[in-house]
């Protein structure tokens, strides 16, 4: 059926589309410029290929018409006559310039399309790499990546086969209306008079296959919540026994989407099949009065003959027109969702020029509160000093972390201050501080490349032995070592799994090999065993004698040696001072010490 | 094993698939449910019939006006000319709207057969498959694969025909009009075949190689925003583009290679194609000066000749269609073949009925006492036995608590006990009888479960909790929920029974959906109960609410509990400590703090978290 249902399938997609869509136009255009870069020539030879493939194609008609009405025809050219292989030869000969010309479009489109596409991916991922933490904890990561994936694809569909195809299709419709008019004007005018009412069918049919498409489309979202909660819910299902009543209600959902489908796909059909009538419709009335025109000798038979197969160049992209403007749209759409990421203001990284001379760290006053939320931190000020080490101790959100973020101003300071070497770290810049600061996390996030990869990410020159040093420091060499691929083993899906003690170590060789003056723990050491924990410690402090350390933990042992420790309690500085005199403070640091340390009062109370 | 390595699992069989030979084996596997729509299917081909006839014949029209009007300079007979040509057109246009209405109808029957097929089949299919296939392989089981399958069974099979009958019927016609110029036209065919088969087969390659850097390109981005916050701490932003770019690099050059592929491959098309014109042109010129041929006949061969390639390509085309979905068909055939690994043996099902059809006259009441008996039990996809020769008596009323690390198979027990997997030795018996000697469906009603992130389905909050007990009064339900304090929580919504909770209850916290699916369990009034307290953070209040219904479910229960909060576990009658898939210690609270074991060290750690939680709050 000419796979008119292939056709017909798209035209939901768009529909889809057009019915969800909002429109936004500023920016698009700028947008479209800044993808264009090194692309603008190959638009440039797509469009002169595309004009000359047409143009092209239009001779042929008239080679047949010439041959019939000035060779065949009785009293013809002789010599042309003797040596019609001369007409065959210029057939041939458009023919091979025609390839050529097709060969250039669509390759330049290609090369067009995919640099538009590269630009387009390239400057997404550079954007989104340096766009703010806080825009990233307000922005789903699953969409994001569909806007940065499925948005981009559909706007280099678009590039590749609509946008160009628009301009070739102009060019058609400008050459054989030509054509046709140097031919014969009236039926040319006649020609023309269906072309509204093509246009006004594919419009009102549009719009009625769009409202039904979005029953159909809620149809198959009903029936596919249905699946995919039965088959997460199988043990709640199994538990009560339900299996009936579930079959049950599939097969009403299941109904209804085909009944709906059923009607969406008899529409559609009706739409094509009327379709055909219309064109159909207007062929017969051409080539009636065509041949009336020629019986009154207004055309040629040959001319006629042309007139005919010009028209038919007419009549398909006018049909096509509603499907290019609904993807046109959709496209639209698209750019807007991705212009939404590159609207978004980068952080600023621009150097003052202000480097601090020493790392004395100053929390002065400091308030902050995340956007959804009160305040994480209120009124804290504390004193690091440099080469000093520095515990924090506190429970689940209680602001330990956001010390941190705002230290290595992930996120702006509101309130207070926080000064490095006396100067305010909004001087500072953000490249600066985050090369002198190294900062491991609970759940460190390691990329899907090798373990070298991993731990010589801050740092790629290094060489094997301080990358294995780092990692002796950190003690998981050994862990390495003792897989078949050792440091050349793939982390994450394509690889192995590393335990959550193993990733943590990994993270701290891979800041350790950074070689930052500071150094945070934040929780890093929660999934190694204390004898670990406390061997590492021993290691760093032999090997890091000058970094200033801060260490964010909830266990006393990993604390304990730390030139002062701060507790901290909802935001709050509860305590600030030594292990022994915190051990004597009365406070939440002693309750915890006697909880943790006290084994025989822990058995009393659990008897 | 994530959900990753089945996806990939899925990318290498689909890529053998897609290198596969036409294999009638597979098809045979679908007619029984393309059988029922024969009709359909007649009636289509047979309209395809009438549409190829006009489709063939309506150019004629053009070379009959030729000959007939334009040549002779008359008009004699232009009136019925008219009239036929209309009728032909009309006749076109409603034989492919009556095989579009026909197609379509296969297309959604043979589709929703398939999805109920592969349903139902679901509903039979043991935990073991739940357990290792996860939930997104089943959804594209049953939605996508099965589209393709009727699209393909509907559409493919039918435009191929249409697309052979008409090559058939255009050279049937060109031999008729002039065989000496049909021959031209004949002898591009196999060059054009051969040609399409030679670009089809490097563009697929071409196109599988664009697919597998588009998911690169994916999980770049998923990994450059999941980890941007180490990107930024270590300054890794220009590596991580550089890398970015190396991709996006070779998916623009695959790209460019496909591209030029179908750049060479067009032109070539259409270079023959006016070949065969150029040939027409000249041979059939000298036909038409000798008057052998009328001129009408030659314009109509020359547009035969462009209009001959289209369905030559588009049987390539869907001939590849036609292979690749093989691939779609051995997926859906392979879940329906599926076997399920517990199944009531014939006795059972005549007694008890099968889960479509239950006989509840035939069904005891159930005490709750259960014992496991000599049990040795693996997993069917493990190596190892996780148990080895089990005793266990449980009486009726007893709670059993299971306590140990995240996986250390706590849910192997209470798998066994509930019957969702059974002993590979050994027996277990309910209230004395080994539990295979009742069906399925008999011991399921009789067990209440609570998950610790329970699942409900989308709709309001009464039809949630009248799951557990379908013809339940609206009073029962809420009686159901006042006795687990879920009437409270209830209040507090602004529509109270008639909340809509959501897909799978996603609109509430984890902690309403916990009380709700406490009603839900109760109201089912079951024997047994199965309790996996959450480890997620509710709150204080909730939380209350939470522990005052566990201990109602527990008290005259035979009850599991997998237990984290220590409160619960100290007053369980049995303990269970599992480690790496194995019981390792066994007691009450009293005898495993004494033994100084596995229990004691979990029960520290436990007790001295929730004490910091203490001091902190």
């Amino acid at each position: 059926m000419k796979e008119h249902w292939k056709r017909n399938r798209e035209c939901y997609g768009f529909m889809g589309d057009i019915i969800r869509m909002q429109k936004k136009k500023k920016g698009r255009f700028n947008l479209i410029l800044r993808f264009s870069q090194n692309a603008k020539g190959y638009f440039a030879v797509v469009l002169a290929a595309s004009f000359a493939s047409t143009a092209l194609n239009a001779l042929l008609p008239r080679i047949f018409s010439f041959t019939i009405d000035r060779v065949l025809a009785p009293g013809g050219i002789p010599y042309l006559k003797e040596h019609l292989w001369l007409l065959s030869l210029l057939v041939i000969g458009i023919a091979l310039a025609n390839g050529i010309a097709v060969y250039l479009y669509r390759s330049n489109t290609a090369k067009a399309g995919e640099t538009f596409a590269k630009n387009m991916r390239d400057m997404l991922f550079y954007h989104v790499q340096r766009l703010p933490m806080k825009w990233h904890s307000k922005n789903q990561t699953g969409d994001i990546i569909q806007r940065c994936t499925t948005d981009v694809e559909t706007i280099r569909n678009f590039v590749v086969t609509q946008a160009l195809e628009v301009f070739r299709t102009a060019f058609l419709l400008a050459v054989s209306l030509g054509m046709m008019f140097s031919m014969n004007v009236k039926l040319t005018l006649v020609a023309l008079v269906f072309i509204p009412v093509v246009m006004a069918y594919s419009g009102i049919f549009y719009q009625l296959i769009a409202r039904n498409f979005t029953n159909a489309d809620e149809a198959e979202g009903e029936l596919s919540t249905v699946v995919q909660e039965n088959a997460t819910g199988v043990r709640v299902v199994r538990a009560f026994g339900r299996e009936r009543f579930e079959i049950d209600r599939f097969d009403e959902k299941n109904h209804i989407f085909a009944r709906l489908w059923i009607k969406l796909g008899t529409l559609s059909g009706l739409y094509w099949g009327v379709g055909d009538l219309i064109t159909g419709f207007q062929v017969i009335f051409i080539i009636t009065m065509g041949a009336v025109e020629a019986v009154h000798g207004n055309i040629t038979a040959g001319e006629f003959i042309a007139f005919a197969s010009y028209n038919t160049t007419l009549v398909w992209p006018v049909r096509s027109l509603g499907r290019i403007l609904s993807e046109m749209s959709k496209a639209g759409v698209s750019f807007d969702r991705v212009n939404y990421i590159l609207d978004s203001a980068e952080e600023d990284m621009s150097d003052s020029g202000k480097a601090p001379e020493h790392t004395d760290i100053a929390f002065e006053h400091v308030t902050f509160g995340y956007e959804d939320g009160g305040n994480v931190l209120e009124d804290v000020s504390v004193h690091i000093r440099e080469g000093a080490t520095f515990g924090i101790l506190g429970g689940t959100g209680s602001g330990k972390s956001t010390m941190v973020h705002l230290l290595d101003r992930l996120y702006e300071l509101e309130e207070g201050t926080i000064r490095i070497g006396g100067i305010d770290i909004r001087e500072i810049s953000r490249g600066w501080l985050r090369e002198h600061i190294g900062i491991v996390l609970q759940e460190p996030f390691l990329f899907s490349r090798t373990i070298r990869e991993n731990i010589a990410a801050a740092n790629p020159a290094a060489s094997m032995e301080e990358i294995r040093e780092a990692a002796r420091t950190a003690c998981v060499d050994d862990a390495v070592m003792g897989f078949a691929d050792g440091y050349e083993t793939m982390v994450g899906e394509r690889g192995v799994t590393l335990s959550g003690g193993q990733r943590q170590r990994v993270a701290i060789a891979r800041m350790l090999l950074a070689k930052t003056p500071v150094m945070i723990f934040d929780d890093s050491l929660s999934a190694v065993d204390a004898e670990t924990d406390s061997k590492i410690r021993r290691a760093l402090k032999e090997k890091m004698k000058d970094a200033t350390v801060i260490l964010i933990s909830h266990r006393i042992t990993t604390l304990m040696e730390a030139d002062q420790i701060l507790v901290l309690n909802h935001g709050r500085v509860e305590e600030l001072g030594t292990h022994l005199e915190l051990c004597r403070g009365g406070g939440i640091y002693q309750k915890i010490y006697e909880i943790q340390m006290n084994q025989d009062d822990r058995r009393l109370l659990t008897q | 094993m994530g959900a990753a390595y089945f996806y990939r699992k899925e990318a290498e069989e689909m890529e053998k698939k897609e290198n596969q030979n036409f294999s009638l084996a597979v098809w045979k596997k679908m007619l029984p449910f393309f059988r029922p729509y024969y009709r359909y299917f007649a009636t289509t081909v047979s309209l395809n019939v009438i549409l190829v006839l006009t489709d063939v014949g309506i150019p004629l029209f053009q070379s009959y006006a030729i000959d007939h009007f334009v040549v002779p300079g008359t008009l004699e007979g232009i009136d019925v000319f008219v009239v036929i040509y209309v009728l032909a057109v009309i006749l076109q246009a409603a034989s492919l709207f009556f095989s579009v209405r026909a197609a379509i109808h296969i297309e959604m029957n043979v589709g929703k057969d398939l999805k109920r097929a592969q349903f139902v089949h679901l509903q039979k299919l043991s935990f073991s498959y739940y357990n290792t296939t996860p939930v997104g392989y089943i959804h594209a089981r049953v939605m996508s694969d099965t589209l393709k399958i009727a699209t393909v069974l509907a559409w493919g099979l039918v435009d191929m025909f249409w697309a052979f009958a008409y090559v058939i019927g255009v050279f049937g016609i060109m031999f008729v009009l002039n065989w000496r110029l049909a021959l031209i036209v004949l002898l591009v065919v196999p060059f054009l075949a051969l040609l399409t088969a030679f670009f089809q087969k490097r563009m697929l390659l071409w196109n599988r190689k664009i697919r597998e850097t588009n998911s690169e390109i994916t999980g770049a981005f998923n990994e450059g925003i999941t980890g941007v916050q180490t990107s930024k701490t270590l300054v890794m932003e220009e590596q991580n583009d550089r890398a970015f770019q190396e991709i996006t690099g070779r998916m623009k050059k695959s790209s460019m290679t496909l591209a030029k592929l179908t750049a060479v491959y067009m032109p070539l098309i259409l270079f023959f194609s006016s070949m065969v014109m150029a040939f027409v042109l000249a041979r059939g010129g000298y036909f038409v000066q000798n008057q052998m041929i009328a001129l009408g006949t030659l314009s109509v061969f020359l547009s035969y000749a462009v209009g001959i390639f289209e369905p030559i390509q588009q049987l390539a085309r869907l001939l590849s269609d036609l292979i690749s979905c093989q691939a779609n068909i051995e997926r859906v055939t392979g879940l329906l073949e599926q076997e399920p690994n517990i199944t009531d043996s014939q006795e059972v099902r005549e007694k008890y009925g099968d889960s479509m059809h239950p006989k509840k006259e035939n069904w005891e009441p159930i005490k709750g006492d259960i014992e496991f008996r000599d049990v040795t039990f693996c997993y069917p996809d493990g190596k190892e036995n996780v148990l080895e020769h089990f005793n266990l008596r449980i009486p009726a009323g007893t709670t059993v608590a299971i306590v140990g690390d995240t996986g250390a198979g706590k849910s192997t027990i209470v798998n066994l006990a509930g019957r969702f997997f059974e002993p590979t030795e050994g027996q277990i018996l309910i209230d004395g009888r080994d539990y295979r000697e009742r069906s399925q469906l008999w011991l399921h009603s009789q067990i209440g479960y609570v998950l610790q992130n329970p699942h409900l389905f989308s709709g309001t909050i009464r039809e949630n909790i009248r799951y557990g007990r379908l013809e339940a009064t609206d009073a029962e339900v809420e009686e159901a929920a006042r006795q687990v304090s879920a009437d409270q929580v209830i209040a507090r919504l602004e529509k109270g029974y008639d909340t809509d909770v959501g897909e799978g209850g996603n609109r509430l916290s984890t902690g309403e959906k916990q009380l709700i699916s406490f009603a839900r369990a109760i109201l089912a009034k079951p024997a047994i109960f199965v309790l996996d307290e959450a480890t997620s953070s509710i709150d204080t209040w909730t939380e209350q609410l939470i522990q005052k219904a566990t201990e109602l479910l527990l008290k005259d229960h035979t009850s599991f509990m997998i237990a984290h909060r220590l409160s619960t576990v100290r007053n369980a009658d049995i303990i269970l400590v599992m480690k790496d898939g194995k019981i390792i210690e066994q007691g009450n609270h009293r005898e495993l703090i004494r033994r100084k074991g596995q229990y004691y060290s979990l029960y520290s750690k436990q007790f001295e978290e929730e004490r910091m939680l203490e001091v902190f709050r």
